[in-house]
């Protein structure tokens, strides 16, 4: 039996990905790995803070069925995002073992998954809550998709920086879901998302780096050299952590939410200075990891900040920032 | 069921057919939830006039 390669990359790409399996298909957990679930994850809480500052008077159904469609739309925009990346998947080894560049999904398959579930949670978000909402959905998925995997990926050390854009754009989505419109509450989020970005990813790329040069993807220490990213992240670490603090002089975020970014975004420069003092050896491994993961953490902080000051009423109880 | 294993098309090994029904099932399920995804949004939407249709 053949295998069916239908996919129109594959002659280009051939070669590069493992032969497919003659019946189409794996596991179910291959095709939520397909979704990215923790990308995904991130992506629906952001956006369920973007609904609750939104304060929209919205009955709990829309809002659930909105924030289940962005988590669809978001899983499919990774699932395309695997489709494309195959061929660069399988030379790191990172990501050598997600379900395409393993054999267990056949690309076309996984195209299929992508597009249906794109097209299907856009539409559905415009049925259960409004078409602002799915157009910005829509065009977080073509941003991903389109701009961020098949064009700028390959092409720019600035690949992460513009394309971070998508990964910001889930807290205005929520807003737009629950109250038909977008505003400053969350223009601030989306803001401290894309700047947050930058340090977040040349973090990981620092440690990828040899993987990422085996893929032939041009990210910030591969092309420019890993002292020029360390001052990279140095510089968006101080436009981010500032910004972080601008929520609460904005009233969007109380007393908590300004001591968390305070002390998250002291906590974040420290490690960004870590990683720009150490160059070379085990020290600089650990200061590149330890400002990966406080990186998700700081964001998971500030974002918790503002779930719980509006979610559970405690920006009511707290004094204003400032008074 | 007459309790004997399922014989498997040509081409098919029993881990596929294990794979195809897991699939099968998922793809249910998800039917499933999308439908009542559709009804409670439209009661939602529709609120008391659900009940209010010309006979």
């Amino acid at each position: 039996m053949t295998t069916a390669l239908t996919d129109p990359l594959e002659s280009s790409r051939a070669g590069t990905i493992p032969a497919r399996p003659a019946v189409p298909g794996g596991e179910l957990t291959d095709y939520l790995a397909l979704l990215k679930p923790r990308v995904m994850s991130l992506v629906v809480f952001t956006a369920l803070v973007g609904m609750v500052v939104a304060h929209a008077n919205v009955h709990p159904v829309i809002a659930i069925a909105s924030l289940t469609m962005i988590a669809v739309g978001a899983g499919a925009s990774g699932c395309l995002n695997m489709w494309w990346d195959a061929d660069i998947d399988a030379r790191m080894v990172r990501t050598a073992r997600r379900p395409i560049p393993a054999g267990r999904i056949a690309p076309g398959e996984a195209l299929s998954f992508g597009v249906t579930l794109s097209v299907g949670s856009v539409l559905v978000l415009g049925l259960a809550a409004n078409w602002l909402a799915a157009a910005l959905l829509a065009f977080t998925i073509l941003f991903y998709v389109v701009v961020y995997t098949m064009g700028l990926k390959r092409a720019t050390p600035q690949n992460i920086v513009i394309g971070g854009a998508a990964g910001a754009l889930p807290p205005m989505i929520g807003q737009a879901a629950v109250s038909g419109s977008v505003g400053p509450e969350t223009g601030i989020l989306f803001l401290i998302i894309f700047l947050w970005t930058p340090p977040h990813f040349w973090a990981l790329a620092l440690l990828k780096a040899d993987d990422y040069a085996r893929a032939g993807v041009p990210m910030m220490p591969n092309v420019a050299g890993p002292d020029a990213t360390r001052r990279q992240i140095l510089l968006y670490t101080a436009l981010v952590a500032p910004c972080g603090l601008a929520p609460a002089f904005l009233g969007v975020g109380g007393l908590l939410y300004a001591i968390t970014a305070t002390v998250g975004g002291l906590c974040l420069a420290a490690l960004a200075v870590q990683v720009y003092a150490r160059r070379s050896g085990e020290r600089s491994v650990r200061a590149a990891q330890h400002l990966f993961a406080f990186s998700i953490l700081y964001l998971v902080l500030l974002f918790s900040a503002l779930l719980a000051e509006h979610g559970l009423g405690l920006w009511h109880a707290l004094p204003r920032w400032p008074a | 069921m007459n309790g004997r294993e399922p014989i498997a098309p040509p081409g098919l090994t029993p881990d596929d057919l294990r794979r195809r029904r897991s699939r099968s099932i998922a793809i249910a399920v998800a039917l499933g939830l999308l439908a009542a995804l559709f009804y409670a949004l439209t009661v939602v939407k529709l609120g008391p006039q659900i009940l209010n249709r010309p006979m």
